[in-house]
């Protein structure tokens, strides 16, 4: 081996990470990928709040007038779709690009041009989707674009155009990833690192993949079927043809089910990976963890009518779905009692991560439980369309799939950039956030359980809502404010933050091995792991803390050269589905450019030379 | 001293090729693709308000002919993959131009299936058969398009002399998506035709 590099030392330059714009745009380094997943989506999520501040506004006092009951449809639809597609997976999807191949001690990615094409399908997706408020036509038929009021006849303009289109250009972003990860956990491995040594946020990444490759396709005929419906005048979804708006519904949450834990399960492996550095202990029961995750994810698939209990689809649908929506409480119930066994007498570093974990776990409790209250079929006919099933969902998404990545973000910064957090100005972060999400999200159970329906723009006064509502809007400025805090505490850290060593947590995991940020090649010398925490047993052998890894020469290492086509063919994608929706205005010649130039750089990336 | 690794291709931890993983990992995704369709396809049989019905206008002796192409092409290509795998260029040419062959036969007939179905009334905008159906077999027929596509591109670097027996995965890729789409014929075939 060592001679390979002898070899190759006199005819290899050293490789100098490459900088400027043209070298991000053609990056196909998972950490550049990573971070620029980051970045977009924290944007997009910025957008989703705004959205979220306005509703709020408009609801802070009855019969407001604020904004138009048009603009209130766009908004919850575009918040919606906006803080799921864009937002949290997205989010989650940084994580993934960075943190997978350094815990699975790899190089990069299995396939790294098709993870550029990842991001950048996202981003043009992304784009496209909010493009449709500079027309004044963003989706309005809610986050799970119910038929028929996405039909052509209910929903007359380019609105759910835009939804149904944006919607495919995501899914193929996802599916790829899909793909990309799947592939890579099973076959990039270090050596030693047989399955179940994988880091616990390797295993949740792993089966949420598994959870995009099987029912992403399901939303995209669903999708499809949709868009016939629209710009082609099929019956599938209209009652007129003969067409079944309820079919709608079973395609959509037979991938909307699967997608919740899409949302949640990366964050339960955050957490997991926080709880055990900041306990001083292994994670509690890691065999357990796992298999919780796998039964979460096969009952995910089993579940998905508990959706439509309101439906009417018989006493026996709804047993069969209510058992089977309750079943989830056990191995998510695992999961809480682990993350609890593992912190019981630990001792406990109360840094930042570990703030926004503990509360995960807490908001996600409360979540959890409302869940389970909706799992009864006569319970939930009564919460259906509520505020309460608001409530409900942001006390998972918000609470748990943000707090969480939100811990996610304190705990490995200093290995993406770096640089330290202000601990000080993260603990005020979580302080403002956990507070204001409380004040926002808690008296929607209590306006719901009254009858507030959700999505309607307005209510009027004298049915008790007032006081709550305002409530509600008064926590959401705060938990806003905490964005802001956060905002604040990374433009400091840019300014001025402490140098981050390669091991700031005394974590467990592989990618403490190398210094902070990482090196375009990961790891200079492959490791061969012996446990479930190679750090903690490597620093165990020596005697304690390892000496500070230095930056060394990446001579003869080959990398994967940078590649212009991923982005090209992104935008091909793009191109297909944007002359889809112009078809009327265009004609086929729009359909043929664009099937040409996606076709073109196909084949330009499949001839490209990688050597 | 592990540089060497990134060199030479370094062994899977799973020992199978990252591609052919991947290949597989894909056709995985598109079996929940095809029964969605094909979900859809039942769910509305017989929910047509108006004709043409599919007892009206199937001729299951063509489509018959197809499915026999089809199934045909599949064993083509193992046989050209073991050509190639053996480097008898010969015998690859041969058996992969007939399994493309079979392809484009196949296309043929659907095309001509579809313009017969629609001179005889039936489109996507009529009926919930027409709009299934069409969806359905539509997507498959686009599935075998893309892997004729595929294929012939796979033959043009053979015949430039592009596919020695240690590049023989860039044909076994093609063809594992070829048997793919020719299984998902094999359900279609008897779901929508036979069954009636």
């Amino acid at each position: 081996m060592t001679t390979s590099v002898l070899d190759r030392a006199g005819t290899a330059a050293i490789h100098q990470e490459k900088t400027g714009l043209w070298s991000w745009i053609t990056t196909v380094d998972h950490k550049r990928i990573g971070i620029m997943y980051g970045a977009s989506a924290f944007l997009f999520f910025l957008i989703g709040g705004l959205e979220a501040l306005l509703i709020r506004v408009q609801l802070s006092r009855p019969d407001n007038t604020f904004i138009t009951p048009e603009f209130y449809n766009q908004l919850f639809t575009m918040h919606g779709t906006t803080m799921i597609f864009l937002g949290v997976m997205p989010l989650s999807a940084m994580f993934f690009n960075f943190f997978i191949p350094l815990q699975l001690g790899a190089r990069d990615v299995a396939f790294p041009r098709l993870n550029a094409f990842s991001l950048w399908v996202f981003i043009l997706g992304g784009l496209y989707l909010n493009a449709s408020f500079l027309f004044g036509a963003a989706p309005n038929g809610g986050w799970f674009g119910y038929a028929n009021l996405s039909s052509k006849q209910y929903s007359p303009g380019l609105n759910m155009d835009f939804w149904a289109i944006g919607l495919q250009i995501l899914g193929i972003a996802s599916l790829a990833a899909g793909v990309n990860f799947f592939v890579t956990i099973l076959n990039m491995r270090t050596p030693g690192m047989k399955l179940m040594r994988m880091p616990m946020f390797v295993w949740s990444s792993f089966i949420t993949q598994l959870l995009v490759l099987l029912s992403f396709p399901v939303i995209t005929v669903a999708l499809i079927m949709l868009m016939f419906d629209r710009l082609f005048g099929t019956h599938f979804y209209s009652p007129q043809g003969g067409g079944d708006p309820i079919l709608w519904q079973h395609l959509f949450w037979v991938f909307g089910h699967p997608e919740v834990y899409i949302l949640i399960l990366p964050s339960f492996g955050i957490v997991s990976e926080i709880m055990p550095v900041f306990s001083r202990k292994p994670l509690f029961g890691y065999a357990a963890m796992v298999f919780a995750m796998a039964f979460i994810a096969v009952l995910g698939f089993g579940v998905w009518s508990h959706h439509m209990f309101a439906t009417g689809m018989g006493p026996i649908a709804h047993t069969v779905f209510s058992l089977a929506t309750m079943l989830i409480a056990i191995p998510t119930g695992v999961k809480i009692f682990n993350w609890l066994g593992t912190a019981w007498g630990g001792s406990l570093q109360m840094k930042t991560p570990m703030y926004f974990s503990l509360g995960f776990i807490a908001m996600f409790i409360i979540g959890g439980l409302s869940g389970v209250m909706h799992s009864s079929a006569p319970a939930d006919l009564q919460q259906t369309d509520s505020y309460f099933v608001v409530a409900h969902f942001h006390y998972v998404l918000f609470g748990g799939s943000i707090f969480a990545l939100t811990a996610g973000a304190y705990y490995w910064w200093p290995k993406m950039f770096g640089t330290m957090l202000d601990e000080a100005v993260g603990k005020l972060h979580f302080w403002l956030m956990l507070i204001g999400f409380n004040l926002t999200f808690f008296p929607m159970h209590i306006v719901g359980l009254h009858g507030m329906p959700r999505r309607v723009y307005t209510y009027s006064a004298g049915f008790g809502f007032e006081t709550l509502n305002l409530i509600e809007t008064v926590g959401s400025f705060v938990l806003a404010s905490s964005f802001l805090v956060f905002m604040y505490n990374m433009l400091k850290t840019a300014k001025s933050g402490a140098k981050a060593p390669a091991d700031p947590w005394n974590g467990a995991t592989l990618e403490w091995a190398i210094p902070s940020p990482p090196q375009e090649f990961n790891f200079p010398d492959e490791i061969t792991v012996h446990g479930r925490d190679p750090l903690w047993e490597m620093k165990r052998a020596n005697g304690g803390r390892l000496p500070e890894p230095q930056r060394v020469s990446g001579a003869g290492i080959h990398l994967p050269p940078p590649s212009i086509w991923p982005l090209v063919c992104a935008i091909g994608v793009t191109a297909v589905f944007v002359s889809l929706m112009l078809h009327e205005k265009t004609g086929p010649v729009g359909i043929v450019l664009a099937v040409s130039l996606l076709f073109l750089s196909i084949y330009k990336w499949a001839f490209e030379p990688v050597h | 001293m592990a540089h060497a690794e990134a060199h030479a291709h370094p062994a899977t931890s799973t020992g199978i090729d990252n591609r052919k993983l991947a290949i597989w990992t894909f056709i995985g995704s598109e079996c929940l693709f095809f029964a969605s369709l094909i979900s859809t396809y039942l769910v509305y049989r017989g929910k047509s308000l108006v004709g043409p019905f599919p007892k009206d206008i199937f001729e299951i002796p063509l489509v018959t002919f197809g499915t026999a192409l089809l199934l045909f092409s599949s064993l083509f290509v193992v046989l050209a993959l073991n050509a190639a795998e053996q480097g008898n260029r010969g015998k690859t040419i041969l058996w992969l131009g007939l399994t493309i062959t079979c392809g484009l036969f196949f296309i043929g007939m659907q095309v001509y299936e579809f313009s017969h179905f629609f001179h005889k009334g039936l489109t996507m905008q009529g009926n919930l058969f027409g709009a299934s159906f069409y969806t359905l077999t539509g997507f498959h027929g686009t599935h075998v398009t893309i892997g004729v596509v595929w294929l012939l591109t796979v033959f043009i670097e053979l015949l430039r002399g592009k596919l020695p027996p240690a590049k023989a995965l860039n044909l076994e890729l093609a063809a594992l998506y070829w048997h793919f789409v020719d299984v998902v014929w094999i359900v279609i075939f008897p779901v929508v035709y036979l069954m009636n």
